[in-house]
């Protein structure tokens, strides 16, 4: 276990690169602290699994230093860092048992023998494979294997870190749930550093102490799940996080009022006048639909029951507005109008949000 | 769905039926004829039975050719296969030298045998082959022509040079297909590099390896015109592999009736192995399929 440091930090595939839109990981400066899990999440090629094998050493940096307790380890090779890591797809050792691939990287340590049986039975209860231990890994399914790929991940108890790359892509929904559930408890006995890349908000959020919301190569937020919901440091993290995302609307701000196509919308707190593409950001969860003449004019394009809400679809000036009903609350034919709480209102100047004065 | 009985589709093999008849049945039965027949010269045959399979079971010059060429087969699949294994895994990955070891390697495997045959027949000369020359200058006594030794060296040396590119070339498409994140996950475990041979790469060119095998083993057991180019079989009967004797039988002594009974023994024992093979090679697919 280890806290992990990363020190300006940056990757390029290619060799030369020439700008900073050839590097797949920004410069980035972050500490993991000992004993933390972390959710690195993030749309498809945005960099995630990159800083994973950053971490991991199966890639080496372009620029930068990669700390384990103080120790550097840039050049280190990845057998010497003592560092688990799952990948999106089974990896297993098709001639040998489920039993040997799980005792395998106890074995290259020389661990004893008895501690391995032990570890191994405890290892197999834990991800429900007691029963077909002795069975070759070939000719399992894919979620199984995926089962022994895990397993094998956290056979090691000394291990600086976990990582996990997409890891329960191929499982199916239950099992995903009880896996999820499984590390976590595993998380809480053991304390390992874990960092879980995924680009599922659901599995972020309740996986991790703290998510680190990634965007083209670059972090944009990390923070507790209630952070990146309330306060989204980009609008990136306003519409990935949260179902649907965040309404973004072009406006232009002065004060504590924002202009919206002609319309006044009150901002709740003092922004002066920002630079740049000032955008006005807010979760549909604070966003009411009235009617009257305040607020923005919209059209309801469609209603969706989801259970234990409604989410109204609504069309202004070609953007779409989505906004949150709760499940008793009617809907009106002549609700057209568009207010928003004022609580949940954040602006946003060139995509990265613009703290309130005075706060 | 129903099928309709008609009788008359039958006809509807016979183009196959004749094409292989003419490739493959009636050259193979004139073979068997002869080796049930005995002839005095003037075209007259007659009725001999089973008697030139009970000669040739008896014949110490067969099995002793065929002793001969097992152990021929044995010695160069013991060297080309591990050997085209340790090249494949030393190949470059992939850029401008992995095409260029792929041509430099593929060009053995072009030459025709004959053409094989005479470089080496004349590459291990003493009078004025490098090699020989070379070896003799510094002091090796080596003469393929008078020397068991030297000339049994000769023709390995010459088919391990010839044919281990094949394997090379079959164990590296192998080894290309190997996802990256087995590798990744062999480091994550600090599996040593023999480990990652044994339980990673190993298996996954199990599939091309045996093929490779079978078509070493194939056409090691049926060599001929290479050994026949530079060595002739000599000296003595010492590189006399199965075919050899069997062209020397059927066309130096023009004794039709044994050299076609060996012929059919030849072929059975060839087609018992390959069967083997294919059986060994069908389970392991099925293996790896559940």
């Amino acid at each position: 276990m280890a806290k992990i440091t990363l020190e300006n930090l940056a990757h390029s595939y290619s060799a030369n690169p020439s700008g900073e839109s050839d590097y797949a990981l920004k410069e980035l400066n972050h500490d993991w602290v000992d004993g933390e899990a972390y959710a690195l999440l993030g749309s498809s090629g945005c960099g995630k699994s990159t800083l994973l094998n950053l971490i991991s050493g199966l890639l080496h940096p372009s620029q930068g230093r990669i700390l384990f307790d103080d120790k550097d380890v840039t050049m280190a090779p990845t057998t010497q860092r003592n560092i688990a890591q799952v990948f999106q797809f089974p990896v297993v050792y098709d001639t040998m048992t489920v039993r040997d691939n799980l005792a395998f990287p106890l074995r290259n340590r020389g661990a004893d023998p008895n501690y391995i049986k032990d570890r191994v039975q405890q290892i197999a209860a834990m991800i429900g494979m007691e029963a077909t231990l002795d069975r070759k890994a070939r000719g399992l399914t894919a979620d199984a294997k995926q089962k022994i790929s895990l397993g094998r991940g956290m056979v090691r108890e000394d291990v600086n870190a976990l990582l996990f790359d997409e890891p329960l892509t191929v499982i199916d929904p239950h099992m995903k749930w009880e896996l999820r559930t499984q590390l976590k408890s595993l998380h809480h006995e053991f304390g390992h550093t874990m960092i879980y890349v995924t680009h599922d908000q659901t599995e972020a959020l309740t996986f991790a102490d703290k998510v680190v919301v990634m965007y083209d190569g670059r972090v944009v937020q990390m923070g507790t799940p209630q952070q990146l919901f309330e306060t989204p440091e980009h609008t990136f993290v306003g519409y990935f996080i949260g179902s649907p995302g965040m309404n973004v609307l072009a406006a232009e701000v002065s004060g504590n009022m924002a202009m919206i196509s002609g319309t006044q919308i009150p901002l709740g707190q003092q922004y002066g006048t920002p630079a740049g593409k000032v955008e006005v950001g807010v979760r549909p969860e604070f966003t009411l639909l009235r009617s009257g003449d305040e607020g923005l004019p919209v059209t309801i394009k469609r209603v969706e029951d989801v259970g234990r809400h409604k989410i109204v679809r609504t069309d202004f000036q070609g953007t779409e507005i989505n906004i949150i009903v709760a499940e008793g609350e009617n809907i009106a034919p002549d609700m057209n109008r568009v207010v928003f709480d004022t609580a949940g209102v954040n602006v946003y100047s060139d995509s990265w949000r613009v703290a309130p004065q005075g706060v | 769905m129903n099928k309709t009985v008609n009788q008359k589709a039958w006809f509807l093999i016979l183009p196959v039926l004749l094409l292989v008849a003419f490739s493959a049945v009636i050259p193979l039965m004139t073979v068997v004829n002869y080796s049930v027949q005995d002839t005095f010269g003037n075209n007259m045959f007659f009725w001999a039975g089973l008697e030139w399979f009970e000669t040739m079971m008896a014949s110490e010059r067969m099995w002793d050719a065929l002793g001969r060429q097992i152990a021929f087969s044995t010695i160069i699949l013991l060297i080309e296969i591990p050997l085209g294994v340790f090249v494949a895994l030393n190949m470059p990955k992939k850029g401008f030298w992995a095409s260029l070891c792929l041509v430099l390697m593929s060009l053995p495997l072009l030459i025709p045998w004959n053409v094989v045959g005479t470089i080496w027949q004349v590459f291990g000369r003493v009078d004025i082959g490098l090699l020989g020359y070379t070896l003799n200058a510094i002091g090796i006594d080596y003469n393929y022509t008078q020397d068991f030794y030297a000339a049994w060296i000769t023709v390995i040396v010459m088919d391990v040079w010839h044919w281990t590119s094949l394997v090379a070339l079959l164990a590296y498409a192998g080894l290309q297909s190997i996802p990256d994140a087995y590798y990744q996950a062999a480091k994550i475990d600090q599996a040593s590099r023999i480990s990652v041979f044994r339980f990673i790469e190993l298996p996954k060119i199990m599939g091309v390896l045996m093929i490779a095998i079978l078509l070493r083993f194939m056409d090691s057991f049926m060599i001929y015109t290479e050994p026949f180019v530079v060595t002739g079989g000599g000296p003595g009967n010492s590189t006399t592999f199965l075919s050899i004797d069997l062209v020397k039988m059927a066309l130096g002594q023009f004794d039709l009736g044994p050299a076609a009974a060996f012929s059919i023994m030849y072929y059975l024992v060839i087609l018992l192995v390959s069967y083997v093979f294919y059986t060994v090679m069908t389970n392991l697919d099925k293996r790896d399929g559940h």
